[in-house]
């Protein structure tokens, strides 16, 4: 790729993200929204979080992966505990760091 | 004293420290990646400090390196980062009060993480907006610069192991679903697009299942929801 190419290349790349972070709220932040679209919104955080979530730990590269040989299971374990029972995020991430550092 | 508006400021930027740990082993990872790829190193930090979306960007090195045309990166670029009108429409929610001119800043800076970050605690500030702007400019800053450190460790040293950060991401993520759950609802909300997420990433590519999964589960839980 030529070096004019690469700088279309980005500035395209960029282009192309910016639309999909900056139409929505742009359209809705100053408007008033209706009942069912406000409940719909809410319900994104759960939803986003367990589907970015579920591929990075029950799957190896393309592929269910529910053995003892994967490490990102396992150390999710532990995690989910702490978690669940002290609600800190910093503790969480440590304690994924040490499980990870022990199953990897 | 600080002013409200710059410890919210500044409670956004140490909100922040997950994401800087879990953006520093994949920032270097894509800076070398992108390095061994052929590019210059103004080149690999100039496409984090415009683009600033990971999946995409490795994404994006991997078709450059396989010479695709230009015209393939950019669309794909478009439908691997299409899950932000998800992201940015659920931000509206929360910058409502945000004026004008920070707008274009604010979304430039939504990624998954700081999503994620901020959708725990965001409600506790009275100036949300300063408090992501915090949030966002931190995530960002730490993704620029560890690309950079990548691109500096492709170009000039060879191996680096830094795999045990690996899991700060899936652990983050973990503790903020978790932080997220309130209610029983919420527990099969999160069980259902978890599953239908390995579904479709067989049925589809580029980050469609994130973006179908969520979508599908909103839904079902406002179709289910009866308060």
């Amino acid at each position: 790729m030529t070096i004019e190419n690469y700088a279309l290349l980005i500035l395209l790349m960029t282009l192309v993200t910016y639309v999909s972070r900056f139409v929505p709220i742009f359209l809705l932040s100053k408007s008033n929204m209706p009942a069912w679209l406000i409940k719909w919104l809410k319900y994104i955080p759960v939803g986003v979080l367990s589907a970015l979530l579920a591929p990075s730990i029950f799957m190896t590269d393309t592929h269910l992966n529910l053995s003892v040989n994967n490490p990102f299971l396992l150390a999710s374990i532990p995690c989910f505990i702490v978690a669940i029972v002290r609600k800190n995020i910093l503790l969480t991430i440590l304690v994924g760091i040490v499980a990870y550092m022990i199953f990897a | 004293m600080l002013s409200e508006k710059k410890s919210e400021f500044l409670a956004g930027t140490i909100s922040a420290l997950p994401i800087v740990m879990g953006y520093l082993p994949i920032g270097i990872a894509y800076g070398i990646l992108a390095i061994r790829s052929g590019l210059s190193i103004f080149q690999v930090v100039s496409m984090s400090l415009m683009v600033f979306a990971g999946s995409s960007q490795f994404i994006a090195i991997d078709m450059i390196k396989a010479n695709s045309d230009l015209f393939s990166i950019v669309l794909t670029t478009f439908l691997v980062n299409l899950r932000h009108l998800l992201l940015s429409a659920s931000m509206a929610l929360k910058l409502k009060e945000s004026p004008d001119f920070l707008i274009p800043i604010l979304s430039f800076l939504i990624t998954d993480e700081s999503f994620a970050i901020s959708i725990v605690s965001i409600d506790k500030y009275r100036y949300k907006y300063y408090y992501f702007l915090g949030l966002g400019l931190t995530a960002y800053a730490s993704w620029v610069l560890s690309s950079f450190l990548g691109a500096i460790i492709g170009f000039f040293i060879y191996k680096l192991d830094i795999s045990a950060l690996d899991f700060v991401l899936p652990a983050m993520f973990i503790v903020l679903l978790v932080l997220q759950i309130k209610r029983k609802m919420d527990v099969l909300i999160a069980i259902i697009s978890g599953v239908l997420s390995i579904v479709f990433s067989y049925l589809t590519s580029g980050n469609w299942n994130i973006i179908l999964a969520t979508v599908l589960t909103a839904t079902l839980g406002v179709i289910l929801d009866d308060d």
